[in-house]
């Protein structure tokens, strides 16, 4: 089982190829805000790039404070997310410790599935999809 | 999902409002360009003074931003203040996706503010902000306090003036995002006479694409395209600085005030080799370009005697290092950025600046003007010294530098050595390429080398053919018209070609403009030109220093004769493009 990983992001040019990516091809929308990748840059002396995702978690504490059953555990790590399920309440987004969870306007959630489509998109190489065990964290939080 | 109509936020400084317009002509204005043209017809008065209250300043989009990679650039309009007629500057930075995503095409900046000001505009955002307290502050400094006023980081745009926009100086520029400039031109003053430090842009609107899987797939053959081996080698590993070295094997560098065009042991301490091992800290990108040619540098600045250093980071291209390192003689790569730097702190544009600087140095050294004026020895080669100018410059510290940051030639006027001022309509840029360029940048609507292929095309060929050179340059506007309009970074011209950008618009529902592109790029191109010549343009007023016509490049010695001749059936061309009425040639 893979996942997403940003082993490379000082690497990162800020050009947001992988956020239009999720947004375009995961949500099916214009954005570099809704979508389940978010870069912001970093201010002070180590001054680059973060990409706020989801960190594929095996505790999953969105989950726990989903009400309804949206979010539930993938294997791997991350979550599941249902639309259909989702009433939009915003209960994930603080539970998540990383900011992994966007909510738009009080309306849908943004989360990354760890589809990987936003790896192609990413002209220096900032992103990978990772074998489960391949991960540093892996051992601890996610096997 | 284009629209068919514009949705323009106009925002009245004198009034302190701000009105949301939605303007017909989409099909023949496109966006860019041809939206900046239409916006300044409809807000400005060609008769008026430059900085009189009324008169607009205009930031512009294509309907193509932030939806296909590379169409990441804004086009800024205004009445410029170094010739008081109309023009465009054209930037990077995240200001064209953080309007995009405000879901605006334009945003027009009116009146005047009765205090610096600053405006913070997106969806579901708009205010005006006093900034008295900001008054004075260069363009580092004002950059991180409007930071600090605006909420979180990353999906808005920040563009901002230093102390030479605040006080008229007609090179001052607009820093955008800290990395890019509407450098050209002016548009800094623009900005500083409507009161207005800086400009933040929330973009934070998201938008449903068109369903299926005709525009996905035509994002990744234009994806793929852009990051192929040719572009990304020539913009992300080398970077625009590989051009000093090729330019000066060409004998077409202009170094030391346009004296020489080739220094074959001055290039070692600044070719892209020597930034690129001892200054290059990273590569950065606007948002929406993979490409990410952006190289980032650094200046370390010891701050007092004990070991106390500070480190800033700025960027560089070939053009600043052309102007603030060979046409200054300045042969170290840390003391053309330590230039640049100063350059960047009072925010005036550094080619301008560099050039401008070249010719007072010449002039000192001539006796022409003393240190009475200059205030410091300028010396080609003397990094240090031009450090100080440039400060002097872009604070407009006494009268010559007052008069000096109006323009070279307006300096030359009043004190003589206007044979030996660089100036190609402006500042020239670092081609000395020959005639076809120097013809080029004299006349074309920017003055600037991306007006045309000119630089590129007379680095390859050496014919003197003047139908065939005014071909040419008014065959290769139109093509730049439209990706001006969309507004695509030029360096991805090559693919974006006009059946690419047809099948992208028609992807996206813009099918009736994709229907008539040729047509529409004339149109704004005549557009363009009449607005210009309205508001005084007439080529024959262009002069053309006499220092231009004594270059030697790889093709000889430049013939005074084409050159003239060439010029005059250029701007004869360029007259032609317009309905008489708008000419107001003297004679």
């Amino acid at each position: 089982m893979k996942i997403l990983d940003t082993p490379h992001m000082e690497r990162c040019t800020g050009c947001h190829s992988c956020s239009l990516a999720c947004a375009r091809l995961v949500y099916g929308r214009l954005s570099w805000e809704t979508a389940g990748i978010r870069i912001y840059p970093v201010a002070g002396p180590s001054a680059g790039f973060d990409a706020r995702r989801c960190l594929a978690c095996k505790t999953r504490p969105c989950a726990i404070a989903c009400p309804t059953g949206a979010l539930s555990g993938r294997t791997g790590g991350g979550v599941l997310f249902s639309k259909e399920l989702c009433t939009r309440c915003g209960d994930c987004v603080p539970a998540c410790p990383v900011s992994g969870i966007l909510q738009y306007n009080e309306g849908p959630i943004f989360v990354c599935i760890h589809c990987g489509q936003c790896v192609d998109y990413c002209p220096h190489g900032c992103l990978e999809m990772v074998d489960v065990h391949d991960t540093a964290r892996s051992q601890e939080e996610v096997s | 999902m284009i629209r068919d109509h514009f949705r323009v936020l106009e925002v009245n400084m004198s009034t302190g409002s701000g009105r949301v317009h939605e303007l017909d002509g989409r099909g023949h204005a496109i966006g860019g360009s041809g939206l900046a043209a239409l916006l300044f017809e409809r807000f400005g008065s060609p008769e008026l003074p430059w900085n009189h209250e009324t008169q607009p300043f205009i930031l512009a989009i294509g309907p193509l931003t932030g939806a296909f990679p590379m169409m990441s650039k804004t086009v800024a309009a205004f009445k410029s203040p170094y010739h008081n007629q109309y023009t465009e500057s054209h930037a990077g930075g995240r200001s064209a996706l953080a309007l995009r995503f405000a879901d605006l095409d334009a945003l027009v900046i009116t009146g005047r503010a009765e205090t610096l000001s600053c405006v913070e505009a997106g969806s579901g955002k708009f205010r005006i902000v006093d900034a008295s307290f900001m008054k004075g502050l260069d363009a580092y400094a004002a950059g991180r306090l409007l930071r600090s006023m605006c909420g979180r980081a990353g999906h808005r745009s920040i563009i901002c003036i230093g102390p030479a926009g605040e006080t008229g100086v007609a090179m001052a520029c607009v820093n955008a995002d800290t990395y890019r400039h509407f450098g050209r031109l002016g548009g800094g003053a623009a900005l500083g006479a409507k009161n207005v430090k800086g400009i933040i842009v929330h973009g934070d609107g998201s938008f449903e694409l068109p369903a299926g899987q005709r525009y996905r797939k035509l994002f990744k053959t234009v994806h793929d395209g852009v990051t192929g081996t040719a572009i990304m080698r020539k913009y992300n590993r080398l970077g625009t600085p590989a051009n000093l070295q090729s330019l000066n094997d060409i004998k077409s560098l202009p170094w030391r005030n346009l004296r020489q065009t080739s220094d074959a042991e001055g290039i070692k301490g600044i070719d892209r080799e020597r930034f690129a091992n001892d200054a290059l800290l990273g590569k950065g990108a606007c948002a929406g370009c993979p490409v990410g040619c952006i190289q980032i540098g650094h200046v370390r600045e010891k701050i007092s005697e004990d070991n106390r250093h500070i480190i800033r980071q700025l960027a560089y291209d070939y053009e600043p290092v052309f102007a603030c390192g060979t046409m200054l003689g300045v042969t170290d790569c840390f003391q053309v950025l330590e230039i640049m730097d100063a350059m960047e702190k009072v925010a005036i544009d550094s080619i301008s600046g560099g050039v401008a600087l070249a010719w007072a140095t010449e002039a000192l050294e001539r006796g022409i003007i003393s240190e009475k004026e200059t205030l410091v020895r300028l010396k080609f080669g003397n990094g240090a010294e031009y450090r100080r100018a440039a400060y002097l410059l872009g604070t407009g510290a006494n009268d010559f530098y007052r008069l000096l940051g109006q323009g070279t030639l307006k300096a030359a006027a009043e004190y003589g050595g206007s044979e030996f001022a660089c100036v190609l309509g402006q500042e020239m840029a670092g081609y000395a390429t020959g005639e076809l360029y120097f013809a080029s940048q004299s006349l074309s609507f920017r003055h600037s080398h991306l007006d045309s292929g000119a630089y590129a095309l007379e680095q390859k060929h050496d014919e003197r053919d003047i139908d065939k050179a005014v071909e040419f340059l008014i065959g290769d506007e139109p093509g730049r018209c439209l990706l001006t309009s969309m507004v695509a970074c030029l360096f991805s011209r090559s693919v974006y070609t006009r059946e690419v950008m047809a099948d992208c618009l028609d992807a996206l529902g813009g099918g009736h403009i994709a229907a008539n592109l040729e047509e529409t790029a004339e149109r704004i191109r005549r557009h363009r030109w009449q607005i210009r010549f309205a508001t005084g343009f007439c080529p024959d007023d262009v002069e053309l220093p006499k220092r231009f016509y004594k270059v030697k490049t790889w093709k000889g010695a430049v013939d005074p004769r084409y050159l003239d001749r060439l010029r005059l059936a250029y701007g004869r061309a360029l007259k032609g493009l317009v309905d008489g009425k708008h000419i107001k040639c003297r004679g």
